[in-house]
């Protein structure tokens, strides 16, 4: 942001007769209704789910629908889900895709435009196609199929364009080939590369996918939902078939979860790219 | 040590001579141990594909095959099924609701970036514009559609409001449970969405090139018309692709407002799934491989667009 910032910033033009163009140190009138417009559509939904939120019927308001969210008893049952799913989701990336990853930069770059294809598969084929696949596919065995574990499996797919993206990224800069050879030279095998030598050299993207991965899990509803699992996201749902201010509640709380996870993203990139996760 | 041959040998082969002492002095099988070193990297290279051709590959392809294959061989007619009305119109519906909400997307994207990118506006909106989109982004799906419940349902804030002012909106036709309810939920995260892809674009746009043409005497129109929007069109239209992708395949966001009450393709494949109503398995296949093919063309072109569009930025 900083570079591309001052991109924009240093090269004002000198000040012609002809336009004003760049001699305008503030925003035009037209550009501030604009970005006005834009505050009182993206504020009101969140202003109007709080003001829903505190509603008691009729012209009361208060914090019954907070004391009961948290009552409620698939609220921590759910939420505690999805963040293990989200773990779950992120310790199989760890093992399936880093590596993977890893290994291509530095012994097979040939085969990184399949590993590309790959990573927009998932684009190509939306979550609810892909469940029908894998539902025809795998009518067992009850180990692998019955658990919520096996939610794992699609959401690994479902963030893998964001994490590849992130890693790609963070692969791009570093110079994966000589941090190996320096690393073999001084007596290092496999293991002590990859976890002193390169992971700790990509720390910011992976905390970058970390993140990203804990966000679209935790707010992944198609999956589950198809595959009647009780993540945090159907129990929002179930909780609006009937009571509809405790979802307000719920869904004010997510809006800051994902804040939070968000927040984090930004602060760990270096060039404060925002990334975008999809569960849409 | 039995790898001395290979610790002479240049680059990539004297990869396995440094670790052969460690492993040599744990077991004494250094040549076991060094062909495992060898290994390793095909070995997790390997279960990456694997696990992708089980999981991601595997269904697509099965999917595919039994919307084509019926009992007696190949055969077209679960495929001509998706023309039946009821698949049409939801191919229909989610094709329109792609294409709105994309478009108001791209637009709305397109002026906030420009607007909070401008050389005046102050540094603390564009960090503010830049954080909100990334969160908005990606807040999506069941809290999203009870936000908009909330504020446009037939008893959210909003509408009882406007009510007040006697404006009755619904009475107007309005219904945040059809495809322009959708359209403006989907805005919530479809402008943030293009806001970020479109951002480096605008940024790339140099000051210089304004200047000239400024110096050359055009308008503000004439630079937009003949400079300005030519270089971003790559650009917008690659984040238009991916705005409808992201619309065309969404399931939770329009399950979450009607309640799967309407026609959308995602909505009918999990109804199909969920046996919510009477149909061969193979409809569901067809539909999904329906919604695969138009994702596909949608890449393809995306493929070609982004290599233009980074065709100006150096």
């Amino acid at each position: 942001m900083s570079v591309t910032a001052s991109e924009v910033e240093a090269p004002l033009p000198k000040p012609s007769a002809r336009k004003a163009y760049g001699a305008r140190r503030t925003l035009s009138t037209g550009n501030w209704i604009i970005i006005a417009l834009g505050a009182i559509f993206f504020i009101t939904p969140l202003v109007m789910t709080g003001i829903f939120s505190f509603w008691e019927g009729g012209s009361k308001y208060g914090w019954s629908a907070y004391v009961l969210m948290f009552e409620a008893p698939g609220f921590w049952a759910s939420l505690f889900l999805s963040l293990r799913l989200g773990v779950e989701t992120m310790i199989l990336t760890f093992v399936l895709l880093v590596p993977a990853m890893i290994f291509v930069h530095l012994k097979a770059p040939k085969l990184k435009p399949l590993f590309e294809f790959i990573s927009n598969l998932p684009f190509v084929i939306p979550a609810v196609a892909l469940i029908a696949g894998l539902t025809t596919v795998y009518t067992g065995p009850a180990w692998l199929i019955s658990t919520p574990n096996y939610l794992v499996i699609p959401y690994f797919f479902l963030c893998l364009p964001y994490t590849f993206r992130s890693l790609e990224v963070g692969l791009g800069t570093l110079d994966v080939r000589t941090l190996t050879e320096a690393g073999q030279s001084l007596g290092g095998g496999w293991g002590q590369i990859i976890f002193l030598v390169i992971l700790p050299n990509l720390r910011s993207a992976l905390v970058g996918a970390v993140l990203l991965i804990m966000t679209t899990v935790i707010g992944e509803f198609t999956f589950a939902s198809v595959l009647l699992f009780h993540n945090f996201a159907v129990f929002i749902n179930d909780t609006g078939q009937n009571a509809i201010t405790e979802a307000a509640a719920l869904s004010l709380f997510a809006f800051l979860l994902t804040w939070v996870f968000m927040l984090g993203v930004l602060i760990t990139s270096r060039r404060g790219a925002a990334t975008v996760g999809g569960a849409h | 040590m039995s790898q001395t041959g290979n610790t002479i040998a240049p680059q990539p082969a004297s990869f396995g001579g440094p670790s052969a002492p460690r492993i040599a002095a744990s077991a004494g099988t250094g040549g076991l141990g060094a062909m495992l070193g060898r290994a390793i990297p095909w070995i997790f290279v390997g279960l990456f594909l694997l696990f992708t051709l089980a999981f991601l590959v595997a269904p697509t392809v099965v999917l595919i095959v039994q919307t084509f294959i019926g009992e007696k061989g190949f055969t077209l007619s679960y495929f001509f099924g998706l023309w039946d009305y009821q698949y049409r119109i939801a191919f229909e519906n989610s094709l329109i609701l792609g294409v709105a909400s994309a478009i108001t997307g791209l637009i709305g994207g397109f002026l906030l970036a420009y607007a909070s990118l401008q050389p005046g506006a102050p540094s603390i909106l564009r960090t503010i514009v830049t954080s909100f989109s990334a969160v908005a982004a990606n807040f999506a799906g069941v809290p999203l559609a009870f936000a908009f419940i909330s504020t446009l349902g037939s008893l959210g804030f909003v509408t009882i409001f406007l009510k007040h002012l006697g404006i009755n909106i619904y009475g107007m036709g309005f219904s945040l449970y059809s495809l322009t309810g959708m359209t403006i939920t989907f805005a919530y995260f479809q402008i943030p969405l293009m806001l970020i892809i479109i951002t480096p674009a605008i940024q790339g746009l140099r000051a210089q090139w304004r200047e000239a043409s400024d110096g050359l005497g055009a308008t503000s129109w004439q630079y937009w018309r003949l400079v300005g929007l030519p270089i971003l069109t790559p650009s917008l239209l690659g984040g238009f692709l991916l705005l409808f992708g992201s619309a065309f395949s969404a399931y939770a966001t329009p399950y979450a407002l009607t309640d799967g009450n309407i026609a959308l393709v995602t909505i009918d494949i999990s109804n199909v799934l969920s046996g919510n109503v009477m149909s061969d398995p193979q409809v569901g296949a067809a539909l999904s491989t329906g919604m695969i093919l138009v994702m596909a063309v949608v890449l393809v072109i995306y493929s070609f667009v982004s290599r233009y569009a980074a065709r100006w930025r150096r």
